[in-house]
Parts: C-alpha cells; sequence; structure tokens
C-alpha cells in the first residue's frame, strides 16, 4: 500500500506518521499498551555496569577481615554454611549492605534535592538534615564524653543513631518551617538551609573545642561517616526507608522533570508545584536522615553522586536510578580503599569518598569541554 | 507654562523602584557601626578598659597595665578583626557576583580546606609549633588550593574563562578532597587534631600584632584587586555572551575577581580560622541596601562584614565571663537569624 500524495483524513484515527521522526538517536520510546516510557540507552547500560560494579565491590569488601578469604570463598559461604558462613553473614554482609544502601539513599537525595533547588551545589546538608545530626550527636558524645563515663556500649549501638536520626529530622524540620512563607519556594527553601546549616556547623565546631581531645577525635570519626561494626540493625531501616521511599520518588520524577522551570511555568503545565516539592523534600528528608542514622554523614556523596550521574548518562538533570547506583559504587569502593589503605587501622570510610569521588568530578569537568556541552 | 512643556515619566514596568537609601548615607551609617564595633572591641573584654584610658593609651602610653592590655591584645585583635571582616565581605560579594550562585561562599574556591590542610600538614611533617608559624603555610595552602581550582575550572569551562558552575563544582569538589585529607591526618595525630579543632572553630583572638601586619599586605592588595574588578562584574552579570559582545574581556574580569576573592579570603581565613560563611551572609544583608551594582556592593560588604565580625567577637567577650565564646560561632547565632529573617521578609534578589 503505498500513501496518497496527499494526506487524507484517517478514518481508523491512526494518526499519520511524521514523515521526519523527531527523535534524538540514543532515545528509544517503550510501550506497553497504552503507558510509555522514553528509555535512554545510555543512562540504562550506566545504571547495568554501575550494578554490575557495586556488586564486585562488595564483595571485594567481603574478603577483607580477620579471615582474609577469595572471592569465591566469600561466594560459598554466603551460599552454603560452611564454617565462615556466620562471619559473612553475620558480620561482613551487612557492613557491605550498609554501604551500599547508604550510599544509594544518600545519592538519591541529593539528586532530588539538587532538582528542586536547580542548583548543582546544593545538597541535603542544605535541608538541615545532615547538619543537624552530626550537631546532635557530636553533643552527646562531647557531653557524655569520657568524663561521664564514655559514650560507649548501649548508648553508642542504639542512642547515637537514634540521636541522629532525631536531630536530622530537627534540623529538616526547622529548615522547613523557616522557609515556608504562603508556599515553598525552592530559592528561599535553599537560602534559609544555607543559614541554619551554618549555625549548626559552627555549634558543632565549637562543641569540638569543649570536650578533651580524644573525645573530639572520636565525634570526628562519627562526623566523617564510618562503616565500622555495622550491622543487620543498621541494614534494615535503610533498606525499609529506601523500598517505601524509592518507588514514591519515581512516581515524582514527572514532577522533578518540570520542577526545574520557573513556578509560573510549573503551574501552568498543571503540576501543583507546593504538593509535589514538598512530597519530594521530605522524600529527600527522610533518605537522608535515615542514611545518616546508620552511617553518619559520608560526605560528598550526595552531592557528587548525581553530578557524576548526569554526566555519565549523559542528561540535563541528576536521574534518579544512576545516582542511587553512583552514590552505591562511591561508598563501596570508598570502603574498600578505607580499609586497604592503611592496613590494618581502618580510615573513616567518609574520608575516603571525597579522595575518589573528587578526582572523578573533576576529571568529568574537564572532559565535558571536549564534548562541546555548555 | 514649563507644566505643559514637562512629559510624564511612564512608570516602567507597572512597579515603582524599590526606594533605596542614598549611597553616602549609607556608607557613612555603615562607617559609624564599624567605628562603635571597633571601640567597644578595644573597650570590652575579661577586663574593662575605661574609655580615658583607652585614650590615654593609645595616645600617650606610660606603661599603665591599661595601656599593656590595649596596646598589646586589644588592638591588634580589633586590626585583625577589621582587616578579616572587610576581607571576607568583599571577598563573599565576589565570589557570588562571579559564580552567580547565593550559596557560593569566598571559601568555595578552596581556600578554607587548603588553609586548613597546609597548616595541619606543617604541624605533622614539619613540626611547626608556632602560630606565626603556621599561618604562612596556611595562606601558602589556600593560594595554591585556589589557584588549582580556577585552573581546572578554566580547563572545564573553554574559552571565555571558567563558567561559574565549571567554577563551583571544581572548588567544591578539591574542597572535599583536601578536608578528607585533613581529617585523616587529624584522626591520625593527637597533637595536630588539638590545634586544628580551635583554628576551625574561628577566633580572633590571642592573635598579636605580628599576624595582622602579615595579613594587611595581602588584603591591600586584594581590595585594590577587587575595586578595579566592580565594574567589570556588573557587566559579567548581564551574563557573559552580553559581557562578551559589549567588548569585555571576559577572561580577565574573572581572573581578577579570582585573584582578589584568592588574597582576601586566604589571608582572613589563614589568620582566623573557618569563618568564610561571613563571606556568604553579608553580601545577602548588603544587596537591598545597595542593589546589584557592585561599585556599591563591594565596599558596604566590607564595611559590613567589619562591624559584623567585631560586634560578634566583642558578644563573645560578654556572654561567657569569665571565659570567652569563639567568634566563629558566636557570628553564626546571631548572624544566620538575622538572615533567615531577611530571606524570608522579602523576595530574595536573584543572581
Amino acid at each position: 500500500m503505498t500513501s496518497p500524495p496527499i494526506p487524507s483524513p484517517h478514518p481508523e484515527g491512526v494518526p499519520p506518521v511524521s514523515p521526519v521522526p523527531v527523535r534524538l538517536a540514543h532515545e528509544r520510546p517503550l510501550r506497553l499498551g497504552p503507558a510509555s516510557w522514553l528509555l535512554r540507552l545510555r543512562s540504562a547500560a550506566a545504571a547495568l555496569v554501575l550494578l554490575a560494579a557495586a556488586v564486585l565491590l562488595m564483595a571485594l569488601n567481603m574478603r577483607l577481615g580477620d579471615i582474609p578469604m577469595s572471592v569465591a570463598e566469600v561466594f560459598r559461604a554466603v551460599t552454603g554454611d560452611g564454617p565462615d558462613h556466620f562471619v559473612v553473614m553475620e558480620l561482613r554482609l551487612p557492613r557491605a549492605l550498609t554501604g551500599v544502601l547508604v550510599g544509594a539513599a544518600l545519592a538519591l537525595a541529593g539528586a532530588i534535592t539538587q532538582a528542586i533547588a536547580r542548583n548543582p551545589l546544593a545538597s541535603p546538608d542544605v535541608l538541615g538534615v545532615t547538619t543537624g545530626s552530626s550537631v546532635a550527636v557530636v553533643g552527646v558524645i562531647v557531653t557524655a564524653g569520657s568524663a561521664a563515663g564514655g559514650a560507649g556500649g548501649a548508648l553508642a549501638s542504639v542512642g547515637v543513631p537514634l540521636v541522629a536520626l532525631a536531630g536530622g529530622l530537627a534540623g529538616a524540620l526547622a529548615v522547613y518551617l523557616l522557609a515556608w512563607r504562603g508556599g515553598l519556594d525552592g530559592y528561599r527553601l535553599v537560602l534559609v538551609g544555607v543559614g541554619v546549616s551554618a549555625v549548626f556547623t559552627n555549634v558543632k565546631y565549637w562543641l569540638l573545642t569543649v570536650g578533651d581531645v580524644t573525645d573530639s577525635g572520636r565525634a570526628m570519626v562519627w562526623i566523617s561517616g564510618s562503616l565500622n561494626g555495622r550491622g543487620w540493625e543498621h541494614v534494615v531501616p535503610v533498606a525499609i526507608a529506601l523500598a517505601v521511599l524509592v518507588p514514591a520518588a519515581l512516581a515524582g520524577t514527572r514532577s522533578l522533570g518540570v520542577l526545574r522551570f520557573g513556578d509560573d511555568t510549573v503551574t501552568g503545565l498543571g503540576v501543583r508545584t507546593n504538593l509535589a516539592r514538598g512530597l519530594l523534600i521530605l522524600a529527600a528528608v527522610l533518605l537522608a536522615a535515615v542514611a545518616t542514622a546508620a552511617a553518619g554523614p559520608i560526605a560528598f556523596v550526595a552531592l557528587a553522586s548525581p553530578q557524576i550521574a548526569l554526566r555519565v548518562a549523559g542528561v540535563a538533570q541528576p536521574p534518579l536510578v544512576v545516582s542511587a547506583l553512583c552514590g552505591a559504587v562511591l561508598v563501596t569502593a570508598a570502603d574498600l580503599a578505607a580499609r586497604t589503605v592503611a592496613a590494618p587501622a581502618e580510615l573513616p570510610v567518609g574520608v575516603v569518598t571525597a579522595v575518589l569521588g573528587a578526582p572523578y568530578l573533576i576529571y568529568l569537568l574537564i572532559r565535558a569541554r571536549r564534548g562541546a556541552r555548555a | 507654562m514649563s507644566t505643559a512643556v514637562t512629559p510624564v515619566r511612564p512608570p516602567a514596568s507597572g512597579r515603582p523602584r524599590p526606594a533605596r537609601p542614598r549611597p553616602s548615607l549609607v556608607l557613612a551609617g555603615l562607617l559609624g557601626a564599624v567605628a562603635v564595633a571597633a571601640v567597644l572591641s578595644v573597650m570590652v573584654g575579661a577586663r574593662p578598659v575605661p574609655p580615658a584610658d583607652v585614650w590615654h593609651a593609645l595616645t600617650g602610653p606610660t606603661g599603665t597595665e591599661n595601656d599593656i592590655v590595649v596596646s598589646s591584645l586589644r588592638v591588634p585583635r580589633t586590626a585583625l578583626g577589621l582587616l578579616a571582616g572587610v576581607a571576607l565581605g568583599v571577598a563573599g560579594a565576589l565570589m557570588q557576583g562571579h559564580t552567580r550562585n547565593p550559596l557560593a561562599d569566598p571559601g568555595l574556591l578552596g581556600v578554607t580546606q587548603g588553609a586548613a590542610f597546609a597548616m595541619v600538614a606543617a604541624i605533622m611533617v614539619f613540626g611547626v609549633t608556632s602560630l606565626y608559624g603556621y599561618i604562612w603555610f596556611g595562606l601558602a595552602g589556600a593560594l595554591v588550593a585556589s589557584v588549582g581550582v580556577f585552573a581546572l575550572g578554566m580547563a572545564g569551562g573553554g574559552r571565555g574563562g571558567p563558567t561559574p558552575v565549571t567554577l563551583a563544582l571544581a572548588g567544591t569538589a578539591v574542597s572535599a578532597f583536601l578536608y578528607a585529607l585533613t581529617s585523616a591526618m587529624v584522626l591520625m595525630d593527637e597533637q595536630a587534631m588539638d590545634v586544628f579543632r580551635f583554628w576551625q572553630a574561628g577566633s580572633i583572638a590571642g592573635r598579636g600584632a605580628d599576624v595582622a601586619w602579615q595579613v594587611l599586605p595581602f588584603v591591600a592588595a586584594g581590595l585594590v584587586l577587587a575595586l578595579v574588578n566592580a565594574p567589570g562584574l556588573n557587566t559579567l552579570a548581564l551574563g557573559e555572551d552580553v559581557a562578551r559582545a559589549l567588548g569585555q574581556n571576559v577572561a580577565l574580569t574573572r581572573t581578577v575577581g579570582v585573584a582578589a576573592i584568592t588574597l582576601l579570603s586566604g589571608a582572613a581565613v589563614a589568620a582566623c580560622g573557618a569563618l568564610a560563611f561571613l563571606g556568604l551572609m553579608v553580601p545577602h544583608l548588603a544587596r537591598p541596601l545597595s542593589g546589584p551594582d557592585h561599585r556599591l556592593l563591594l565596599p558596604y560588604s566590607g564595611l559590613l562584614g567589619a562591624a559584623a565580625l567585631l560586634g560578634a567577637d566583642v558578644v563573645g567577650r560578654v556572654v561567657a565571663r569569665p571565659g570567652e565564646l569563639e567568634v566563629g560561632v558566636v557570628l553564626a547565632l546571631l548572624g544566620a537569624p538575622f538572615f533567615v529573617a531577611l530571606v524570608r521578609r522579602r523576595k530574595p534578589l536573584r543572581l
């Protein structure tokens, strides 16, 4: 059947195929009945590679410890129940999983924050979460320090995460309430967040000078972010938070995609700006707070992962899934390095995330110039 | 007759322009505030000095106890506070102008973490123990770090110099990198930790006149560059393409601006610790008074910065008697609520 030279109305209601398909080479529409998505091949490939890297790094990580193992032995211990089964399942797997999940949660929180603030420098610090957690925990460690019997035992394993969670949520609530004024302007939120974070950060610095130097050192380890001695009790909350909030955030991607335009445009497009923004910020806050409670405010993950992800995936705005996987890989790789560089001593993982992530981000920045991108 | 001829100027955009106070009035007011803060800073402290004794100590010291307190403690401290406050205020305004990012503080170029890294390394590796010694290292570290950030931003920015986003991201990345190395060193060495945590808290106390003299040439050079940079920055605020079309050398303007920021904030941070967020807040307070013109914004920010730093220092000496509260924490506790209130009160000026 040849098409007529002059387009005629189609009685079946099938629209005519546009002679020039408006489609980019690396994007394919994926249709499933009435629903359709834009499948970005480069994003999908990046996600798969990052997932594989995360699993591999986890396995490499789980070799380390008092009893060194090979990767094959690790896999055997996970599946079977040899003598190492207990060590791997109860000690090493939870630690590795905490790293992966915390990295993903922080990166996701960062991606949402950066999209809402429309600012590549924004991170959950700006929402008051991580700084709120830090100041609360440093306060507890310094005041309940060596002089008062030390922050050990139950306080260290249950109390500190709870204090961190409470501090993070309180910080976020303070920012939110102070920024709310008949609506939530992304710009005002960020500025208020900067002010509140400055208070928290400087109070934290001051608290570090109050206690004795040993307690300050221990507080420094926590505020750097550490995966040392993390067990299933740290994995479960982060896993639950991710299970609930990742689908929620993905459902909000549509709004997230348009929120980068000005408020008037967004409202014109039929998005309820305050509601969409409020829900997405809530998701970011919860993710960051739970992750921080589990492993401390691991530096740089929330800020760098979305920026790395959007450059790797070649898109304009931080992609959520790729960002989360970037975060997972970054934290796991950093943990591996933190345990091998100064072995047998162990650095806090947050010290290494920046050492690994910063050069890579810089490399991407420099390479972007050759890619002829603005 | 003239009433019939004079055309009525139509309102430009339907709304009247926001009324801004006259520059001469604002400058006089800010200078007055700085003077009051400086006088208080010389008088107030663990040992209050009455005004007559201050005058005596400044004009004809005879070696009384108050003379010594004023000349060896209070005056150097006040001078350092003035220098650091002006430097950070101006540097903050420049930084936000160049990056067009309201989150940019002068520490963004890596000066704070560069200084911290070099000082901690000096303590650990070279065994430097005197304050005077590690401030040199701090200065050198701040300068090297920000030159490095600028070079990276340049490499990422293409022709026309680094774009604001690449500059800001490169600065954040380098800062995070250096902070990580500093934390690692500090966690391994308790003595370095002890120095670092007090430097980090931010203070202008106990520095002596040497430090003020040490910092002065850098601040002076930075201020000259900043004032030279102001008109160019105004053009740049229209966007790089417009600025280029108007015949401006964008790369040169950026380079001069970054040099000024580096000198000003590097000197202040090395001497007084992590106070860079003063430079973040002050321009937001100055902008409603000055509007977008950097020729007004820069001096206003400098004076406001000095008044704020000295005022906070005085408060820190009063509230925690007989001890003192570091100026860093006082500035945050007093300044941030003010800043938040300001941000809430009006629709913030976008950069």
